[in-house]
């Protein structure tokens, strides 16, 4: 018998995000311009149906399609993650597209379908499996980021993701051939009991490595990450920094805790890579004049710190990624969300120094900046700070004094860039009139529910931490 | 055992530098020892006979990409069909259910490009 | 019969004048198969461990990167497209907007 009814509800957020997608990017051509929030809202009915059907497919756990994808309390936390990011987003870029006139149901539909690529790396059991996740993620990112069609900038960042993203695709899936070709099996639960020859082996999962390390934008491979950032649709960069890369480490995790030979292997690639992605990431931000660009930089250190937690590689750490997903996924969607509103048409409101005045001109504006601000910095009260503590925690568990002392470095560096934006914006005169344009409402509740839940989760983390500690046990 | 399956393709080596030269010679002498008397219609391409009109090699449009690269995605989507005809018996109603979803998926862009005009030349 | 480390030897040497081409070339299509070249080294690794190991899942997932590497030669060349017409240009290094 072939793929009983269970396996259909393991697989039913990516079923309902596909299904939506389609019908979205079918409804498109049909319905007229002038109607057109039909299509936003067909699409955000359909996220928030993934969301729903992931909890329904919470109570079927287990594997499917012969031990293909795995749904288990770690998968499921993440397809709640990146579902929420996409309901987030398409809440957030529905007055931007209208603003830039870019209004068309493939933004939505495109979202859709990277978002259930994202579900299919986070329960994928199988390298091959895990890698057609991938590419329908990132192929659907590289046209998200050329979405302003017109704009040089644009172009130029679609064009830079799409060369370094395929780049690293190609590394991972060598890295995958060779696993294969040292085991004869692409499953991840077998491939320890397999015997197959080892330096084979370590080099294939090196490789995979390198094609993930490029993935989550962890040094060195981190280059691309500031211009894809800047260049991009602003919405479009909020779905970049948090989606893919909470899925692209949930397929890090995976492979880590599963194969015993790449927990071997890796434990010294995360340990530098960490202590060089905080320092590059921070180093670089300090420089910086576009908000933007600065965001993507701080993005980069906040892989370091999430690789911090890794290397702990214990299920503490596990946790304490799993719960700083969550709380960086809410700080960049409602920083990268502010930004985008205060851009104005055509972005052209980036520079840091163009914030200046905006805490007496738009003080809700102002203050919702600033708690995302903080909470990056990780001060007390917020998610950010929470997150850190439980890194730091599970860093002094595994005894890596070290890197938890260079984390609190980094925390101190980050405090210059983070903070000279709110002394601009509450101290500065300002040099030229903006127009103040009042927050639409999606925009809004965007806003207002990124802050509440970073809020709360800095308030009263404890419900969401048990959820990620019950999800951090990973079957062997 | 590598080195004599390497000897196995030494006579084909052989044949390659042969004929390589054989060619070599024989446009060598006709160089040295024919006559030339070049004319205008002598040095224009051959086309069948037909006078050549214009460069082969001028910007083309932008269409013929578009047509191309739908036609790619197309084609390469039906190599799925051929692992799935292998074990079809094996498959039964499952697989074909399975088949008509996908190419049901792929009715589903072809509509969208249909609806988008991206089949429409004239446009 | 071929040995495997043949076609092994012959695609890690494929793969590394991919990598090497995609780091040294400036034009941006040139990068681009240059990308084309490493994946069809991947498919050759695939199909080799595939006949050595006598199980044909690694042709399968032969197909799977084929399709994929269409999608991503569809995306990809429809972006170089719009550079081309923005920019006028397709060397890599006048493409430059996103500078420090």
């Amino acid at each position: 018998m072939f793929a009983p009814i269970e396996d259909l509800y393991r697989l039913a957020p990516e079923l309902v995000l596909c299904t939506f997608g389609i019908l979205v990017m079918l409804a498109e051509p049909f319905v007229p311009r002038k109607r057109s929030g039909l299509v936003a809202f067909l699409a955000l009915l359909g996220a928030g149906a993934a969301l729903a059907a992931t909890r329904l497919s919470w109570a079927h756990p287990g594997t499917a399609f012969y031990g293909l994808v795995r749904v288990d309390d770690f998968s499921i936390f993440l397809h709640f993650v990146v579902g929420a990011v996409a309901v987030l987003v398409i809440l957030g870029s529905r007055d931007y597209l209208e603003r830039e006139g870019l209004h068309r149901g493939e933004f939505y539909a495109l979202v859709l379908f990277a978002t259930a690529g994202m579900g299919v790396m986070v329960s994928a059991q199988e390298l091959v499996t895990a890698f057609i996740g991938l590419e329908i993620s990132s192929i659907s990112s590289y046209i998200l980021a050329s979405f302003r069609r017109n704009v040089p900038k644009s172009n130029e960042s679609a064009m830079k993701y799409f060369l370094l993203g395929s780049f690293a695709t190609s590394f991972f899936l060598y890295g995958v051939a060779l696993v294969y070709g040292a085991t004869g099996t692409t499953l991840l639960s077998r491939m320890d009991s397999a015997s197959g020859n080892p330096t084979l082996l370590r080099l294939g999962l090196g490789m995979i490595f390198i094609g993930l390390a490029f993935k989550v934008a962890s040094a060195p491979f981190q280059l691309w990450t500031p211009d894809v950032y800047e260049g991009a649709p602003t919405p479009v960069t909020a779905l970049l920094s948090s989606g893919p890369k909470a899925a692209a480490f949930a397929l890090l995790l995976r492979i880590f805790d599963t194969v015993f030979a790449a927990s071997q292997l890796w434990v010294w690639a995360i340990w530098v890579s960490a202590a060089l992605t905080m320092f590059a990431g921070n180093l670089a931000a300090l420089v910086q004049s576009n908000v933007k660009r600065m965001l993507a930089y701080s993005s980069i250190a906040h892989a370091g710190y999430i690789l911090v937690a890794f290397a702990a590689r214990n299920e503490i750490g596990t946790a304490a990624v799993l719960f700083y997903l969550v709380a960086y996924a809410l700080m960049k969607l409602g920083a990268f969300t502010m930004v985008t509103h205060l851009g104005g048409e055509g972005e052209r409101r980036l520079e840091i120094n163009d914030y200046a005045g905006l805490g007496s001109q738009q003080p809700a504006a102002a203050a919702f900046l600033t708690l995302y601000l903080f909470s990056l910095l990780g001060l007390p009260v917020t998610a950010g700070f929470l997150g850190k503590f439980y890194i730091f925690n599970a860093a002094l568990k595994s005894h890596l004094v070290w890197l938890a002392v260079l984390l609190a470095i980094n925390t101190v560096i980050s405090a210059y860039y983070y903070l000279r934006v709110i002394v601009v914006m509450y101290m500065r005169e300002p040099q030229k009139e903006w127009a103040a344009t009042p927050i639409p409402r999606a925009v809004g509740l965007v806003l207002v529910l990124t802050a509440a839940g970073t809020l709360y989760l800095g308030l009263f983390p404890n419900y969401l931490m048990e959820f990620a500690t019950q999800s951090a046990v990973l079957p062997r | 055992m590598s080195g004599d399956y390497l000897q196995n393709y030494a006579p084909l080596l052989i044949h390659l530098l042969v004929a390589m030269g054989l060619a070599g010679i024989i446009l060598l002498l006709s160089t040295i020892v024919g006559y030339h008397r070049p004319t205008r219609a002598k040095l224009q391409p051959y086309e069948c006979g037909v006078r050549p009109t214009g460069d082969a090699r001028e910007p083309f449009s932008v269409k013929f990409y578009l047509v191309a690269m739908v036609f790619i995605l197309f084609d390469v989507e039906a190599i799925f069909l051929y692992p799935w005809a292998y074990i079809y018996r094996d498959l039964h109603w499952f697989g074909f259910v399975e088949m008509l979803l996908y190419i049901l998926i792929l009715l589903a862009g072809y509509i969208y490009l249909w609806k988008k005009g991206a089949l429409d030349w004239n446009r | 019969m071929v040995p495997i480390s043949y076609y092994l030897v012959l695609s890690a040497i494929l793969f590394g004048l991919g990598v090497v081409a995609f780091i040294f070339k400036r034009n941006i299509i040139t990068i681009f198969m240059s990308i084309e070249l490493m994946l069809n080294a991947v498919n050759l690794t695939f199909v080799a461990f595939s006949r050595a190991l006598g199980k044909l899942d690694g042709q399968v997932f032969v197909f799977f990167v084929i399709v994929v590497a269409a999608a991503e030669a569809a995306v990809g060349l429809a972006i170089i497209l719009l550079i081309a017409r923005n920019q006028q240009s397709l060397n890599i290094e006048r493409v430059n907007l996103l500078k420090l």
